[in-house]
């Protein structure tokens, strides 16, 4: 299969996650939405990891190259830093939801003057 | 390398001394032991004395240039904690959780200003960018702190999410994640990228400029800087800017510099609405606080033309351009923790109250205006000239200098309040040793300004 439906379905899943982001009004949904977005990079870096072993398997041999493999070891980078957002963010919406007791962002507007 | 592994080596030593120690101050003067040793490791960098010569399958280098960025980092954050660690224990219990976190931002600072690699690149930003959305909500009764770190948060994860997908576009060009765009084939050299990895280089540009607040990107810094807890305002504000800025300097004045023809033009545009935005909405704040935060901004647009310029003079003026706003900012700020009215009302008739710390306050945002005889001054000026020697637009350097001299009008708003209006303000007590610190630091600014060379720059030719 082209790379490039590789490219279009990534670039379509960030992209619903970045209107989530922008049109939601709850945390726990934008926070949904900003994870979708990492996983969409997640799956374009594996199919780009994938396409660029296979050129390169073409010249050496599929034993003969270790080409792509660092696409593949970034997705695990991003997941485990995914995690780590996940456990501190979390932990900010709880604490907001203990004193306002609603996890609206529209509720969250002492800021602006 | 040392730096690394003693700042992650430290920042686990204060996390678990909370637990033992319960003596007030304790945890200050044990961040500033772990200061000095980071400084001593800093020094083993220099001179080849080192823990372990692994560049992580060369990701990171440690040489040269990025060691004396981290030194500079590194006395910031001594200063940082001479002059505001009553305040940081203030904040929570004891305050060593705050220190810890503190120290991993500095893992983080030396990751990002050491890369060669795309991931290390990610991870450095994402290690200073996770433990400070905690630093801003540490004010956990406050609902301000809670929505800063709240908008911080979501602001911050969301421009992470636009630089992966930038960085997975260079990768699926180019196939590598090594920071300079990979020769071609035939020995030509490009000035700009293929389509994709193009792209990829806007991405990440959009994304490392929200992460340094320019504008556009710039609408979280108000907010967050004014809902955090002051002494973490100040924080983030100079020693994490000046981080996520050598990340931001070394990706694109380093590994992106010969490919300018596709991200100059989006530069210009950034700096150009940097400076007009921070300097203009700074005019009309009512509060210093917010005031300094826009002035970030503003601050932000003159750092930017190092990297547009990336010449020498660039280089050597981006290490003086930052010494002198981080150590600036830091002195403004501690004035600002410790006045109850953060607004300019709540200054009036400080300098016949504490006239030390108004003339040491004068000093930094004299620095920060860019008179002459101040690290600032010397600062702006070399961003006019790089930028002039690079050959940038010349109605970019104009523009730069007529923002300056508007800066100089809402610094002074400051400075006017405390010498020339009356009024009694309410602070906080001032004690000797932070007098002390804070003439120092002025002593630092007053020092870089007059003799470049022999305070900073010269290290560099030794390096």
């Amino acid at each position: 299969m082209p790379i490039n439906y590789y490219i279009f379905l990534a670039v379509i899943l960030f992209c619903i996650g970045v209107v989530g982001v922008l049109t939601r009004r709850n945390a726990i949904i934008i926070f949904m939405c900003i994870e979708l977005m990492l996983n969409a990079v997640n799956l374009l870096l594996v199919a780009f990891s994938k396409a660029h072993h296979a050129v390169a398997a073409i010249n050496a041999g599929p034993a003969g190259t270790t080409a792509g493999t660092d696409g593949q070891m970034f997705v695990f980078f991003i997941m485990v830093v995914a995690a780590a957002e996940v456990s501190v963010g979390l932990a900010i919406i709880v604490m907001m939801y203990r004193n306002t007791h609603s996890v609206d962002v529209n509720f969250l507007n002492r800021l602006k003057h | 390398m040392n730096v690394l592994i003693l700042s992650i080596f430290w920042g686990i030593v204060m996390m678990f001394s909370g637990i033992a120690l319960k003596k007030k101050g304790i945890a200050t003067g044990l961040a500033i032991a772990g200061v000095l040793i980071l400084l001593l490791g800093n020094l083993g960098d220099m001179s080849t004395v080192v823990i372990t010569t692994s560049t992580f399958n060369d990701m990171l280098a440690f040489r040269g240039y990025n060691v004396l960025f981290i030194s500079i980092v590194l006395v910031a954050t001594l200063m940082y904690f001479l002059v505001s660690g009553r305040e940081i224990e203030n904040v929570g219990t004891g305050g060593f959780d705050y220190y810890a976190l503190i120290f991993f931002v500095l893992t983080g600072i030396v990751i990002a200003s050491s890369f060669n690699n795309l991931l290390m690149l990610f991870l450095g930003i994402e290690i200073i960018s996770i433990p400070l959305y905690i630093l801003t909500g540490s004010d956990k009764k406050n609902l301000k702190s809670n929505e800063a770190s709240l908008k911080y948060f979501l602001m911050g994860s969301f421009s992470t999410g636009i630089m992966l997908l930038g960085i997975a576009f260079i990768y699926g060009d180019s196939g590598s994640l090594a920071i300079v765009p990979a020769p071609s084939p035939f020995g030509f050299s490009f000035t700009s990228l293929p389509t994709l990895s193009a792209v990829g280089a806007l991405l990440l540009m959009f994304s490392l400029a929200f992460k340094v607040s320019a504008a556009p990107f710039h609408f979280w810094t108000p907010d967050v800087y004014d809902g955090a807890p002051t002494v973490f305002t100040s924080f983030m504000a100079t020693i994490v800017k000046a981080g996520t800025f050598i990340a931001f300097f070394r990706m694109f004045a380093g590994g992106f510099a010969s490919v300018q023809g596709s991200w100059g033009l989006a530069m210009q545009v950034i700096i150009f609405l940097t400076l007009l935005i921070g300097n203009l909405t700074a005019v009309f704040q009512q509060s210093a606080k917010r005031m300094m935060s826009y002035s970030s901004i503003a601050q932000a647009g003159f750092m930017l033309l190092a990297i547009y310029a990336h010449n020498d003079m660039a280089k050597e003026g981006f290490l003086v351009y930052t010494a002198a706003y981080v150590l600036a900012t830091i002195g403004v700020f501690a004035l600002l923790s410790r006045v109850a009215d953060p607004g300019f009302q709540g200054f009036n008739g400080l300098a016949k109250k504490e006239p030390l710390l108004a003339a040491t306050t004068t000093i930094c945002l004299l620095s920060l205006a860019g008179i002459p005889l101040t690290g600032g001054f010397l600062g702006k000026y070399y961003m006019l000239v790089a930028t002039a020697k690079a050959g940038g637009p010349f109605w970019l350097v104009i523009f730069a200098v007529i923002c300056a001299a508007i800066s100089i009008y809402y610094y002074f708003r400051l400075i006017i309040a405390m010498y020339f209006k009356e009024g009694n303000p309410e602070m906080a007590p001032v004690s000797r040793g932070l007098k002390f610190w804070l003439v120092v630091l002025c002593v630092l600014i007053l020092a870089l300004g007059i003799f470049p060379y022999e305070v900073l720059l010269n290290n560099l030719l030794s390096l």
